[in-house]
């Protein structure tokens, strides 16, 4: 199943921040890329969500949602926002 | 501008089917009445959830098909083996609940002031949001020179041909038939590459703004022939629809 | 609960006679859905190794030894924390028994490594007693790379996500370190028929 990208996740973003996050800039925690939430690489058919750099593939952020709660990760990035 | 989308939390709403109208045979627009709707971008999209009587709960985001002032529009593509898409497509019906929060997106949205010209880039279904950005930009009286580029499998799986066809005279289309062309066709039938937008997308020094969107494959070989050509990368906007193009 | 929308089933095999295979909260499905958390590695088979150990004292096989070792063909339930549970899944590859015979056992837990980054933990207990395997096709078929190709780990009687797809290596730990998902909030056990989904469930 191929990659999505931030524009997919725009819904549980705004969700969860309380805002729209599609166009936030964000920078790669491992190789410094800058890129809006909307040009990340999105894996949403996992147990959870996971966002990915696309230039180095780390993790940036994961989402899951277990028992109606979503539970964020954002420590793959250096900076939201 | 539709500034109350972009704020606060997104609730689910009940919105009521009013139509559902067959563009291809396996595409699908659903018109529905959502009564709280705040109004959208072109562009914009929006999550359907669905439940079953189990509580079982599926959900999809499809990308509005209508410009803003229009009624809510939703244009599907049933994918075989899907486990929304053949419902939406197959089962709904005029007067049907249908469950959606939005409008959501604020990246893959154009609106008259952005400055072009325009190029369009459609693989698949990835028309939908690009045909909600053309009607916008009819209805708000724009004349940003604009090109579509449209790819599809076959001319039975355009959608909104009519309607493309009808804007000839002021939007210029081309498509490219990627598995089966009708008898006589001269146009393109390839995916797209290099050699095909240098012919067709606005030359990169006229600071050209594109939208491309469809299946992953189709966005990633689309838009990096456009970045390797001079386009600004600011400037190319991305929306993947993953590999089935969501189901 | 939300409005129930008319007519919408989901997909489901449901039937007398799987009852007593279905873990709690399950459904059967007849399709092999494709969970991932990056992008699909392709590791050329001339590149690829398995090793067993601590770093620095490991057992290590390349493609053409894995595959000389004593292989099986098991079928299997697998039940996936995404609630999709496929029955009889036919498998062919080397139990984890016969690696940690070869290798020796060097600790309780275990860390599976995988191509891509993803790992997963597990205790030996879970590994070995004809319970696991590395599994290198699926259906008589090479296992695809978008299904865990080359290899992937098969623990079915604990949810899938235990199952590392593209599974290189499997390293002795003396505590149970949590893997991937286990790190963000999944059950650090995973027991389908406990319904162990989240951490605490």
């Amino acid at each position: 199943m191929d990659a999505v990208d931030g524009n997919a996740i725009g819904g549980l973003l705004q969700q969860v921040f309380g805002r729209e996050m599609t166009t936030t800039e964000t920078v790669c925690g491992t190789c410094g890329t800058s890129r809006q939430v909307a040009e990340l690489a999105v894996y949403a058919h996992a147990p959870g969500t996971v966002v990915r750099c696309p230039s180095c593939d780390s993790v940036l952020m994961v989402f899951v949602t277990m028992h109606d709660r979503t539970c964020v990760d954002l420590m793959g990035l250096a900076a939201l926002g | 501008m539709a500034g109350t989308a972009l704020r606060g939390r997104l609730t689910w709403q009940l919105a009521k089917v009013v139509a559902v109208t067959a563009e291809t045979a396996s595409v699908r627009t659903i018109a529905v009445d959502v009564p709280e709707w705040p109004g959208h971008q072109a562009g914009q999209h929006v999550d359907i959830r669905l439940t079953d009587e189990d509580g079982y709960m599926a959900e999809r985001s499809y990308s509005i098909a209508s410009a803003p002032g229009e009624p809510v529009a939703l244009t599907v593509e049933r994918i075989d083996d899907g486990e929304v898409s053949p419902y939406l497509t197959d089962e709904l019906r005029a007067g049907d609940s249908l469950e959606l929060r939005g409008p959501i997106g604020g990246y893959f949205v154009w609106e008259p002031e952005d400055a072009g010209p325009l190029l369009l880039l459609a693989g698949g279904s990835g028309i939908v949001p690009l045909r909600s950005i053309l009607r916008h930009r009819e209805r708000s009286g724009s004349s940003v020179p604009v090109r579509l580029l449209y790819s599809a499998r076959t001319l039975d799986d355009v959608i909104y041909q009519g309607e493309l066809d009808n804007r000839a005279a002021r939007v210029e289309v081309v498509y490219t038939l990627t598995r089966h062309q009708p008898p006589g066709w001269s146009g393109y039938a390839r995916r797209v590459d290099p050699a095909m937008l240098a012919e067709v997308a606005w030359p990169a020094r006229m600071t050209p703004l594109a939208y491309v969107c469809g299946p992953t494959s189709f966005v990633e070989a689309a838009s990096q022939a456009l970045v390797r050509s001079g386009y600004q990368p600011g400037l190319v906007k991305t929306e993947r629809f993953g590999g089935t193009g969501g189901s | 609960m939300s409005p129930v929308s008319r007519g919408f089933h989901r997909r489901r095999q449901d039937s007398a006679e799987n009852a007593g295979r279905v873990p709690p909260g399950q459904y059967v499905t007849k399709d092999f859905p494709v969970l991932s958390a990056g992008p699909t590695p392709h590791t050329p088979l001339d590149g690829w190794n398995f090793s067993v150990g601590r770093p620095g004292r490991q057992r290590t096989w390349n493609w053409a030894e894995f595959r000389d070792l004593p292989s099986e063909d098991v079928t299997v339930d697998i039940h996936c924390v995404t609630k999709w549970t496929k029955l009889d899944t036919a498998w062919q590859g080397v139990s984890v028994d016969t690696l940690l015979d070869l290798a020796g056992h060097d600790g309780p837990f275990a860390m599976a490594h995988c191509d891509g980054g993803y790992t997963t933990n597990l205790p030996v207990e879970d590994l070995t007693g004809g319970k696991a395997w590395v599994a290198y096709a699926y259906g008589g078929q090479p296992l695809e790379p978008e299904h865990g190709g080359p290899a992937r780990l098969l623990v079915p009687h604990l949810y899938f996500w235990k199952s590392a797809k593209w599974v290189r290596g499997l390293e002795f730990m003396d505590t149970d370190e949590p893997g991937f998902w286990e790190n963000y909030g999944y059950h650090i056990y995973g027991d389908p028929w406990r319904e162990q989904r989240y951490a605490g469930d």
